[in-house]
Formats: C-alpha cells, structure tokens, sequence
C-alpha cells in the first residue's frame, strides 16, 4: 500500500459537515485533505438540471446502488435484504454530498430536544417514557450551541422571521424571509385565526442577493421549482460548493482529492494513525497518515466505517451496552393532509425548496402531552416547493391510478390542490439500530450497514394526532374536500419518505451512553471527531441540516483546540 | 395585453435584473455561476423560432431501440389504455409514450445498471421492496409474452387486436394479480407499466415522450423556465407556453 505524507487532518466526505471543518480550519492554518469518494460538483454541472427525470425519477445525483447501499429488516427475527432501488430515503454523493440535493429548509432544534429525557421527566414523570424507547440528553443545551447556529444561518444566508415558539437567537435572520406566495397567505391567515403561531419557513434559497462573512456573494433564489434531488443552477441555494469550499481552497491549506474512497480508519492504540483509501480511478489503496481523522460522511457511512475500522464499542440490542450503531431514527411523515379547490387554481408549478409557511404549536414540548400516548410532535408547514409534473397527479381517494378517471381527475387538480404536512419526531428504541450485515457487501467486499428499525405504537399515535391538525387547518382554509393520512403502517423501504436518518454515533455527556461529547470528538479515540446527523440521539420534528451545520461549526472549533493540546476537549 | 403578454413582459425585467445580480463571487473572483449563457439564452429567445414539426413530417429520429414491432404494439396499446386520448388531450399514444419506454429499455433503466443486482436473492417481505434478479428488459419480454398469452388464451386474438374493454381487463388481471405466474410478479409489472406511462407523458420530450410538450399542456405546465420571481405572488394563476430543455440548449 502506497503511503502519502502526513497531514494535519484527514476529512472522509465532503459535504456540508466535512466542508464546514475544512473552511473552518483551512483558515485557522491547519493542512487539510478532504478525501471523497464521489466527484467534482460545479454550478456549470446544472445548464439542463431542470429535467425531472433524470434528477427526481433516476437520481442523477445519488450514490450509485450497483455499487453500494444498505440492507434493511422490520425486526431482529427476520432477515435482512439490500435496498436493491431508491426509495424511502436517497444518498448523496459527490462534492457536497447532500447539502447540493436538499431543499434549503433550515430549522434549529428546539431546546426541548437537547434536555429531552430530563424534561419529559420533569414535566409528566419518570412512566410518560414507553419501555424501550431510549431517548437521553445530548450533552449540550440549546443555549450553548446558539453560538454555532447562528454562524451557520449567517455563513449560509438564512432568509426568514422569527419563530414564536422557538429557543431564543442572538440575532436576527441574515435575510429577509421569502416572498409569500397566495396558498402561503392563505395558510397564514387561517393558522392565526386558529390561534396558532405561524410564521415563514427558514430558507437557505436566499430572499435576495446576500455577501457572507467570508465574503462569499450569491445571487437570490428565482423560484424556479427545481431544489429537492437538483442542484441550483443560480448558486442562490446554500450548499458546500458554493460557500464553504472555496473559502477553504482559497486558504491554500485545503486539498480535496475526489474518486477517493475511504474504507478503513487506521488506529494504533486508542488513536487513529490515519485512513487507508482506494482511487476508484486506478483501484491502487492509498494510506494517508494524518494527526487528526474527521469522519463527515452520511449517516450510514459514518458508522460503518467505524465498524469496519473495529474502531469504538458496537452496540448490542441485547445488553444495551456498546455505542456505535445506537440510537437509529429517522422521522414520521405519514401525518399530511391534502385539500382539493373546486374553484381555484394555483401556480403552485413555481415554488423554491424552502418556500413555505410553517407552525410549531404541536412540536416538542409546545403542547401538553399529559393525555396523549406520545411524546414529542412536529412541525407542520404548507411548501410550495415546485410542483413537477411526474411527481404531481394528485386524485381524490378511491380514484383508480390508471385509466380515463384518472387522467381526468390528475390533471384537474393538478393545480387545485394543497398539502398540509407534519414532519414528525422519530424517537429512538433498544432494538432500532445500525450494524454490519452478515452476507450483503460492497463493490469492494466491505460489509454493507444493516438497519433494523420500524415505527412504533409512539409513531401511530403521532401520525394520527398530525394528520388531524393538517385535515382541521385545510377544512379551515376553505378545502372543498380534504383527504388526510391518519394511518401510519409499517416503516417500508419503498415509498420516498425523508432523506432524514440519525443516530448511530451520538453525542452525550457519558463514554457508557454516547459515542462521542459535545464537540462530536470520540470517547475512544481522542484524535477522531464524527460529524453529521449520525451524532443525534434523536430526530427532531424538523429538518436537520441546521443542527449539522451548527454542530459541524463545533466541532471545528473542538478540533482547533484538540490541534492545539491535545486531550479530551470536555 | 393578454395575462400571457403581461407575464412575458415581467420576466424579462425580471431575467434584466437577476443578470445585474446574479452569480457568485468570492473576493471578487467568480468562482461559477451561468451568468453568460443565461445571457445568450435571453437572447436567443428574441430569436424567430423554428416553425413546429408536424406530425406529417417524417420525424427520422423515431424508431425502435429495444422492443420488436410486436412488442411495441402491445406497449403502445397497453398505455393508451394507462392513459387514454379523451376530450382533455392527447393519451400516451399520440405522446410518444411506448418510444420513451424503449428508449427507456435500451439504456441503464433497462439494465438497472444502478440498482442493487448482487446476490444472494430471497424472497422478501413487501416492505423491502424488490428482491427479484431479474432487470427490467427482462420483466418487459417475459410480461409482454405473457399478456399475448393470456388474451389469446381468453379472447383468442392479439392483445393489440382486443377491444378496449378486453384490454382493460387484461391489464387488471395483472394489476390484481389475478393471473399467477412463476417468473415474474404481474402486479409488479403493472406498476412499473404504469409509472412509465406518467414518466412517458410528463417527461422532457427529449427523451422521446411527451410529444410536442402536449403532456404539459393538458396541466398547463410551463415546462421548464428560468424564473418565477414575478409570479410567486400572483392571485391569477398564470398561463404560458411551455419551455423545454432543447429550449435552453445553445451551441
């Protein structure tokens, strides 16, 4: 194996995290090699991205199956089987990961969810907690991590207003919110009648032209409809490639080497020594010696490599020791509503990624959970994130899905309808978790990550409460007929839901409890820090790139002070 | 001034000034962006624009990639029936939609080149989604097969030549699984058919579908513009002739 010069750090994946810490320390002086399997990402790459088809139906942008994906079973007791297509969940892949492929939607967590088990404790006592579910403390409250959320919105551009219901900001949002659109106003005003508290969605698709701290300058969103699985041909949507990277480059100090794909962490003792990676290009495996490895891969990457590594504790679903691979969640997003207007048509075809009005008067803890049999909520927001065409035949139910009723009814209410949804809460349980399969491996004989997870009695009973509030808030807005979810079935692998998986090397104050502390560095391993939404205990009822980016921004700052003493930064 | 003129007139302002402000910059140095071609994208709509194909015009870039002509047929039939010409539209036949998906078939699609292929293969449970090793070329020429069979077998007649009422029903018996076979999963094939069909229609034309955007013009979809900034907020909904990727292309 051919061995390169050592680094001061080694990055595994480059998107929003592992570009965050690159810029962050590139500036500060550190050498640093980002190392991602995928390939160069540009804003030139989006001249014909407002193709349906090959961006949202053939995933242009995802990472490629043939060569990798995971395996997934309901339960322990049967067996599990590759996700042989996309579906409920895709994977970025390339420059940026998925921050070039997400829409923008740009919340905070509440600060219910950084003290979840003491407050849930506090307020409905030690039994509101069901057998199983393992929710804990993040090690961090939201007062502490302020700091690094704002210098996210503000490296990023956050365009938005105030949520009434939220934790508090040290500043205003750096933009102005969207514009509003007529199905946004409506649900405003309704939301307000209602005596709820909604306000306008926190976008990163930029309300107008916007120069950042590190005097990047990006253009406004032009509310083209193409976000979600497209990259933004305007650079007027945040994502690595066009904020963070540059500024990294710019320094000198950050190299990136694509094509590069990293499958073990090298460790002597209890620290890394590096990473061993192949060039997809030439297949050679390359060793890169470095003081300090960041691991900012997606979810499931960030824990197999772990695990692939034999670097940190595995879990065991049936002692509930061990860390990595713990604490799997993902989100409900089966609580919606839709509303058909006989008499209205919208031009809902238009829209941004993060355009939308949003409410938090069920989510966290904002409302009394003494009579409900869950815990925990979710926001619910009307989008208008461009309705595109294969995606958009919206029928009332019990219209067949195929045939002259069909046809008639999709393209009638293609632009006479209105969802109103909720992005439930994913609670975490003992037996929901990560680990290597078996017999499943990749292109290069590497175990695939195993998930095993379902929804639980907490989720049903959530999706119920949510699709009720969505089906009471479209009646109001003047729906001539509403359609609502209520029923939640078995998590199943097909249908899109969220690309929004957590967990699996979280963050806590404890090494018995947590994988790694507040600034995401390993317990185990002080010279390694783990980066993403792998470090959430739990998911919140939110999207989550804003809390990766303002835990990314942490655990720079970690790792400055790491680079500087050495030793646990806690 | 029609609504159409109106919404014209707007965007031009609109692309004038997102030009002044567009793009990205670090310390003054573009680092990306599609500032110039936009610019002569801008301009060449100004341009006269070819006259429409008819359907008279012999169109030598439509011909059959995968299927035989047989094949085609009964594709062509089966997605009319999926989405049939009524008094909305045109239906998938008129659109081009049975050329989509053998174009579809002749390229990765067809050889799910970037799903998951690799053994051992089990039989599942539904949530886990498809575990067969068969691709999609593969389901096609065995599903078509078995559709002729079954008409000849209950109609004794191609399933082409069957009424439309007879076509149906045979494609129920496979939405529903009514038909049992061995090789392959009928209500599968039916749903890889029909979310075909809506791709067919509704896709960019040039991936053979969608014919003369007469998909998008049934939902009054513009296809696919550069901005919206100057209708986001509209009451009226907004009307206008629809745009394609070739619309975008400049050499």
């Amino acid at each position: 194996m051919r061995k390169l010069p050592k680094v001061d750090v080694v990055i595994v994946g480059v998107g929003w995290a592992g570009g965050i810490i690159a810029s962050e320390l590139a500036k500060n002086g550190l050498k640093v090699v980002g190392l991602e399997r995928g390939k160069e990402r540009k804003t030139e790459d989006y001249f014909m991205v407002h193709d349906e088809l090959r961006y949202a139906y053939r995933y242009e942008l995802m990472q490629d199956l043939s060569k990798e994906t995971i395996t997934f079973r309901s339960n322990e007791k049967i067996r599990a089987l590759p996700m042989r297509q996309y579906g409920s969940f895709l994977i970025g892949n390339g420059i940026g990961g998925a921050g070039v492929h997400w829409n923008g939607q740009t919340y905070r967590f509440l600060p219910y969810d950084f003290e979840i088990k003491s407050k849930t404790i506090e307020r409905y006592g030690k039994n509101k907690i069901p057998n199983g579910m393992t929710i804990q403390n993040w090690g961090i409250t939201y007062d502490q991590l302020e700091p690094y959320y704002d210098k996210f919105e503000k490296m990023a551009g956050i365009s938005g207003e105030e949520n009434p219901l939220a934790g508090k900001r040290s500043s205003k949002y750096p933009t102005p919110p969207m514009k509003s659109s007529p199905a946004m106003k409506m649900f405003m005003e309704t939301a307000k009648k209602m005596k709820l508290h909604p306000y306008i969605l926190p976008s990163a698709n930029l309300s107008q032209a916007y120069t950042n701290p590190d005097g990047v300058a990006r253009s406004a969103c032009q509310y083209c409809g193409f976000c979600e699985r497209f990259g933004c041909e305007y650079g007027a949507k945040a994502d690595p490639v066009v904020t963070v990277i540059p500024v990294a480059k710019k320094t000198g100090n950050f190299e990136i080497r694509t094509h590069s794909y990293v499958r073990r962490i090298l460790h002597k003792g209890n620290k890394a020594i590096g990473v061993m990676y192949t060039d997809v290009t030439t297949g050679e495996e390359i060793e890169q010696p470095a003081d300090i490895v960041v691991i900012a891969s997606y979810v499931f990457n960030n824990v197999r490599l772990l695990l692939n590594s034999k670097l940190g504790r595995p879990y065991d679903p049936a002692t509930g020791r061990g860390v990595i691979g713990k604490n799997y969640a993902y989100q409900v997003m089966r609580g919606n509503a839709i509303g058909f207007f006989e008499n209205k048509e919208f031009n809902t075809f238009a829209g941004a990624g993060a355009l939308g009005v949003t409410l938090d008067d069920y989510n966290g803890d904002n409302f009394d959970h003494s009579d409900l049999k869950f815990i925990h909520g979710a926001s619910i927001s009307l989008t208008q994130t461009g309705l595109r065409p294969i995606a958009n035949n919206p029928v009332p139910k019990g219209t067949p899905s195929w045939g002259k009723e069909f046809k008639r009814q999709s393209i009638k209410y293609a632009n006479r309808s209105l969802t109103v949804a909720a992005q439930g809460a994913s609670m975490p349980f003992r037996h929901h978790f990560l680990d290597l399969d078996p017999t499943y491996k990749d292109v290069f004989g590497d175990p695939l990550i195993r998930i095993t997870f379902d929804f639980e009695e907490q989720d049903r009973q959530l999706a119920l409460f949510l699709a009720t509030k969505c089906e009471e808030i479209l009646k109001q807005m003047g729906a001539d007929r509403v359609d609502a979810n209520k029923e939640l079935g078995p998590y199943d692998i097909v249908p899109y839901q969220s690309t929004h998986n957590t967990g699996g090397v979280i963050m806590g104050d404890s090494p018995d409890s947590s994988a790694v502390n507040s600034y995401l560095q390993m317990w185990d391993a002080e010279n390694v820090f783990v980066v993403g939404a792998s470090a959430f205990p739990h998911n919140s009822g939110y999207n989550p790139t804003g809390t990766v980016g303002a835990l990314s921004y942490r655990a720079a700052e970690g790792i400055l002070k790491y680079s500087k003493k050495g030793g646990p930064v806690v | 001034m029609s609504p159409q003129d109106d919404t014209k007139g707007n965007e031009n302002v609109s692309r004038r000034n997102f030009l002044k402000k567009s793009g990205y910059a670090l310390g003054g140095l573009l680092v990306g962006g599609v500032v110039g071609s936009l610019l002569t994208v801008g301009q060449r709509q100004a341009a006269p624009s070819p006259a429409p194909q008819t359907q008279s015009t012999t169109d030598y870039n439509q011909a059959l990639m995968y299927f035989r002509p047989d094949q085609f047929r009964m594709v062509e039939a089966a997605t009319e029936r999926i989405f049939p010409a009524d008094e909305n539209g045109p239906g998938a036949k008129d659109l081009g939609v049975a050329y989509f998906i053998d174009h579809q078939l002749a390229g990765d699609w067809g050889f799910n080149a970037r799903d998951y292929m690799r053994s051992p293969f089990f039989k599942g449970e539904t949530v886990q989604g498809y575990q067969g090793r068969l691709n999609r070329r593969e389901i096609f020429d065995i599903a078509l097969q078995e559709m002729q069979n079954y008409s000849q077998r209950k109609y004794q007649k191609n399933f082409a030549d069957l009424t439309e009422e007879q076509q149906d029903e045979v494609l129920r018996a496979f939405e529903k699984d009514e038909i049992k076979l061995t090789t392959i999963s009928p209500s599968g094939f039916f749903r890889i058919l029909r979310n075909a069909t809506i791709e067919g229609v509704y896709a960019d034309p040039l991936y053979g579908g969608n014919k003369n955007m007469g998909g998008w013009k049934l939902k009054n979809y513009p296809g696919n513009q550069m901005a919206y900034t100057n209708i986001i907020e509209k009451d009226e909904f907004v009307k206008m002739p629809p745009k394609s990727l070739k619309d975008h292309l400049h050499t």
